[in-house]
Formats: C-alpha cells, structure tokens, sequence
C-alpha cells in the first residue's frame, strides 16, 4: 500500500470541504498513514469468489403507501437555519464572479 | 438530601416503576430525586450536556395525573432516563458533543423519544458523547469529557460515556445509547452497568443523527438485565419510518429476562470464541472472563471452544467501512440549513463557507475519519480499501454463521482492559481503536450482543465486562443467560457490582 502524503492529505480535505490549515496538514497525513496502514491487512483475505456485504439486512427496494402526513412547517423548517429570508433558507453566493 | 431521595435514585427501573405503581412516591418525587442527584454529583462526573428539568417534571406530573385518573400505564411509566445527546428531541438541545449542532433544537421527535414518551417514561436531559459517536472514551466531545464514577480520573468509555456514566453514578436508572461498534457495550463494561446492542434493524433509527448507517444501533444502558429488557422493549420493533427497520416482531426479550432470573441455563450452548483472548488483554480481565465461563458451567450450560477465524480482520474492515459512511453521511453538515456557518461576510462562496465551517465545527476525530473515507471511496483504492473491507464483512457473517450452527450464543470480554487514564490514548488514534476489538464483530454482521458486569479486575479493582452475542433476532437468548448470570453473581456478591463501587462526594 502507498503511503499518505501532505499533498494528498490537501487534496482529501479539499474534497471532504475542510479549510484546514498547512500545519495540520502535515499531522493529519502522519495519522492517516498510521490507520491505513494498520488497516491495510483487510487486503490480504478475501479472494475473488467473496461476494461484497454493503449491509446486515437482505433488503431491496422497501416502500410505503404513497400517503401524505403531517411534515414540518416552513417555520419548523427554518428553526435551525443559520440564516433564513422570506420563509427560505439564505445561502452564501453559489456563483463565482465570473459566472 | 435526605434519605428518601437518596433510596429512589438507588432502586432499579423495575422497582421504580412498582414504587409509582403503587403510590408511594410519585412520578414527580422520583423525578426530584434525580434532578437533585444529578446537581449534586454531575458536576464531577459530567455525564449531561442539557438537563431539561422542566420537560422531566412535567412528564412526570403527567404520569402521576393519569394514575389519579385510574389509567392503565407501561411498565416503565414515571421512570427516569437519560438520552444520548445523538438522538433527536424536538425542542431540546441536541449537540452529538459538537460544536457543529450547539445550539441546535431539533423541530421533531426521533422515534426513540416518540415511543419513550407514549411509556410514560421521563427523560432527564441530554448526555455527553464523544462528538458523532466517534470514539471510544468521550473524550472527542467537544464539550468536555465524561468522568468514571468508579475513579474520575478514567475513561467512562464510548462513545456512549454519558449514558452510561449516568446509570452508574445513580443519575438515572435507565438510558439510551447507540451503538455501532461498541459505544453502548464498552461504556457498560468499563463502568460496571449493563449495555444491550440490539439486533441491527431493531430499534429504529428515525431522529438518530447518522454516522454509519449499515452498523448504527440503538439500544438500552441499566443498571440491571431486567431493566435492559423493558427498555428494550419499550423503543423496539418495527417503524414505518426507517427503511431498515426489521418488520417482524421483536423477540420475547422480558420474558427471556425473567425466565433467566430463575437462574438454571440447562441446555444453552455457549460458544468460547478463541480469538478473543490472548495477546493485548488484561490478565485480570482475562481472569474474570474465565471465572464468569466456570460460572456458566456451574449453571447448566455447555460450553465449548469455537474459532471465528477472520475476527482478526474486523477491526481494520470496520475502520474502513464506519469512516466510508462517515463521510458521506456527514456530507450533510453543509451550514446551509441548520448548525454551525462560519465566514458568511458577503465575500465567501457558499462552498468556501462550507470548507471553513466543516473545519471550525468539527474536531480532530471526525476530520480524520471524514478524510480517511474519502480516501477509502476514492478512485483508484475503492476496491483495494473499502472493497475489501466489505468482502471481509461478508467472511466475519460466515464465522458467526458457522459458529451458530454448534452453539446458541457466543461470549468474549467486551473489552480486552479496563478504564483507562483520560488522556492516555488521546494522540495515538490506533491504541483508542482496540478498545472495540471484541464488540466489532456484532455490528459488521448484524447480530445482537450484550455486555454485563462480571466483577472487578484484580489488577486494578475495575469493573471487568462479560459480552454474550446472538445472532439477528436472538436478542432474547442474550437476556436469559446474561439474567442467569446477573443473579448468580449478585447471590455470590450480595448485591450488583455498582455497589462495590466508591461513593461519589456530593456537593451540597
């Protein structure tokens, strides 16, 4: 297995959206590289022929009678927003300046 | 504090309930005393993060109002409980122990809380976890760690510490928990109580804040098995609002209990399982775990020596796999909707607010486990990492499937040592991950397990846990051997494990 670098570690927090700072990067890459390779032994046992487990139950598809119920109100809804305008959720600019 | 109160805080759920039933407390005096207790002892202890005194009193009054009135009620009506800060409460502080959701009111009930309240039951408050249930000591709360009751200078375990720090230090009879790889069971082991991990699809997850949706489990913290079992069976069953939730009917896990009280185990088959025991456990732990299998001979059953050979690979599996589903599950903490938004100045894009929110709100455990699935899901190492991890999780199913073949129920040590010092493994992430060695397996494939107190270590005067496991849908075997074992012990010790415990100072 490979090892983990700084540059990598940059790269996963980027996707993960996690502004961490340079001198934590550097820590964290020791760490990840510590677990994966503590972890790497999962590699060595299970051939071609074992089928995957995403999950313990054996179920596909599950539904419900389409019936509406009772959901949260806009007010409910909005309780926990950071910042809320005209009954909606208000959101940071998504649109970069050249957009 | 008067004698009174300080006997109500002592007496089991069960007993509780019996005291309410029959008039001579009432719902709001049990309620009193435990508000009181937890004011004089959570200051040391630091088991809640919210205590919602007035929701509980008026739960309480509630109960004692429908006795006025004759109303027939559960058998857990007026008793007091402590929630998991994970769960959702509709208007009470729910925090996960992060800084993330302080603040955060949930505007709906989780299930959970839905079926507690319909059983009449009272719950205190909130208690502390480590942040996300990502941990094994809460010491990842952002709030603060939870003390042992048994030496406040050591671990209560976790994620789950809170709750069952609670039940320990008679804060609360009862308490909720989640386990997912063993934050209900290692707390239970390493503060003397009990913890009961239900079959996966047990109890339903609605209103349970997500952190890796094919292992997470709710289920019952107590001080004894019969407890457990009511509480289990109050939240159990089938719910409509969690597809994974297993609809058939729960096992009889009360009447397993007491049949267990009786205190034969004359034809159970139990299932020694040989990786579980050896190098990297405590010998006094070990010694204990030895004498509670002598004890399960002395009571009738069979016991032998089974091997699960790919148990050694389920801790690395589980290290991929909880933190893959980690990652995506906590995708959802975006600062857009609820929680904590950090740089929303006018000049940062909402992606560059998410970026620096996620890093102000969430602590060093999480983000390393939210970066560690990322790079397990990434492409390029998917089939090496989580792929694996996955078909691993298939051999471990195998192990128990075969295991179950010649045996009812599988034990092991639910820890390999017991409370460790706060802040010995705090920087050495692999050395915290051990601690769920032995109650891993039950998650990865979905079974139930239970730990119980089976005494004190002599090395370091202790508690030492006891883990029985059954496969999906067994919950009831773990309830009539772990009841079977629970009296025997109390006949040989002349009361449960808690009370060898050292009396916590209250303050006045």
């Amino acid at each position: 297995m490979s090892s983990i670098t700084r540059d990598e570690v940059a790269h996963l927090a980027r996707l993960a959206r996690l502004q961490l700072p340079e001198d934590e990067l550097e820590h964290y890459a020791g760490q990840l590289d510590a677990i994966l390779h503590a972890v790497a032994r999962v590699t060595e046992v299970a051939g071609e022929d074992v089928p995957p487990t995403s999950h313990p139950l054996p179920l596909v598809n599950v539904t419900r009678p389409d019936e509406t119920h009772r959901s949260l109100t806009a007010e409910e809804a909005l309780s926990g927003a950071p910042a809320a305008e005209d009954s909606r959720f208000r959101v940071p600019r998504i649109l970069g300046e050249e957009a | 504090m008067t004698d009174t109160t300080t006997d109500l805080v002592r007496l089991s759920a069960t007993e509780t309930a019996g005291v309410i039933a029959r008039g001579e407390a009432s719902a709001a005096d049990v309620a009193k005393a435990h508000l009181d207790r937890i004011g004089a002892v959570d200051g040391a202890v630091h088991a809640f993060l919210h205590v919602d005194a007035e929701g509980a009193l008026a739960a309480a009054r509630e109960v004692d109002d429908k006795r006025a009135r004759g109303e027939e009620q559960g058998p857990l009506a007026g008793v007091p409980l402590a929630l998991k800060d994970v769960m959702a409460q509709r208007g009470v502080p729910t925090t996960c122990g992060s800084k993330m959701l302080e603040g955060w009111r949930p505007p709906y009930d989780s299930t959970v809380v839905t079926r507690l309240r319909a059983a009449g039951v009272v719950i205190l408050g909130k208690t502390n976890m480590d942040e996300f249930a990502m941990g094994s000591s809460t010491e990842h709360s952002a709030y603060g760690a939870t003390h042992n009751p048994w030496d406040l200078d050591r671990i209560p375990g976790g994620s789950g510490g809170g709750s069952a720090a609670a039940v320990a230090a008679y804060e609360a009879p009862l308490a909720i928990g989640t386990d997912t790889g063993g934050s209900i069971r290692q707390p239970a082991a390493v503060t003397g109580t009990v913890g009961v991990k239900p079959t996966y699809g047990g109890v339903s997850r609605y209103g349970l804040v997500a952190f890796s949706s094919s292992l997470d489990q709710a289920g019952p913290c107590s001080r004894t098995v019969l407890d457990a079992a009511l509480l289990h069976e109050a939240i159990g069953g089938h719910d409509p609002r969690d597809s994974t939730s297993i609809d058939a009917p729960l096992p009889p896990v009360v009447a397993a209990a007491r049949e267990g009280a009786q205190g034969r185990l004359d034809g159970v088959r139990v299932g020694v399982v040989r990786e579980l025991s050896g190098e990297g456990y405590q010998p006094g732990v070990e010694q204990r775990f030895h004498e509670a299998v002598d004890l399960l001979r002395e009571l009738g059953a069979t016991v032998t020596e089974v091997s699960c050979p790919h148990f050694q690979y389920a801790l690395s599996a589980y290290y991929l796999i909880a933190p893959s589903e980690c990652s995506s599950n906590l995708a959802r903490f975006d600062a857009m909707r609820y929680g904590l938004r950090v740089g929303d100045d006018g000049e940062h894009s909402a992606e560059e607010v998410m970026a620096l929110t996620r890093a102000a709100g969430f602590g060093p455990e999480v983000k390393r486990r939210i970066m560690l699935g990322t790079y397990a899901l990434s492409s390029g190492y998917y089939d090496a990492y989580y792929g694996s991890a996955q078909k691993v999780r298939t051999l471990i199913s195998r192990d128990f499937a075969q295991a179950y073949e010649q045996v009812d129920v599988l034990v092991s040590p639910t820890t390999p040592t017991t409370a460790f010092p706060l802040g010995s493994k705090l920087e050495d992430p692999i050395a915290m991950y051990l601690n769920d060695l032995c109650t891993i397996p039950s998650n990865l494939a979905g079974g139930a397990a239970m730990s119980l107190p089976c005494g004190l270590s002599p090395d370091d005067g202790l508690p030492v846990g006891l883990q029985i496991m059954a496969p999906a849908m067994a919950d009831d075997r773990l309830y009539r051997v772990g009841a079977a074992v629970e009296t025997a012990l109390a006949d040989r010790w002349g009361g449960n494990l808690l009370t060898q415990a050292p009396e916590l100072q209250e303050k006045a």
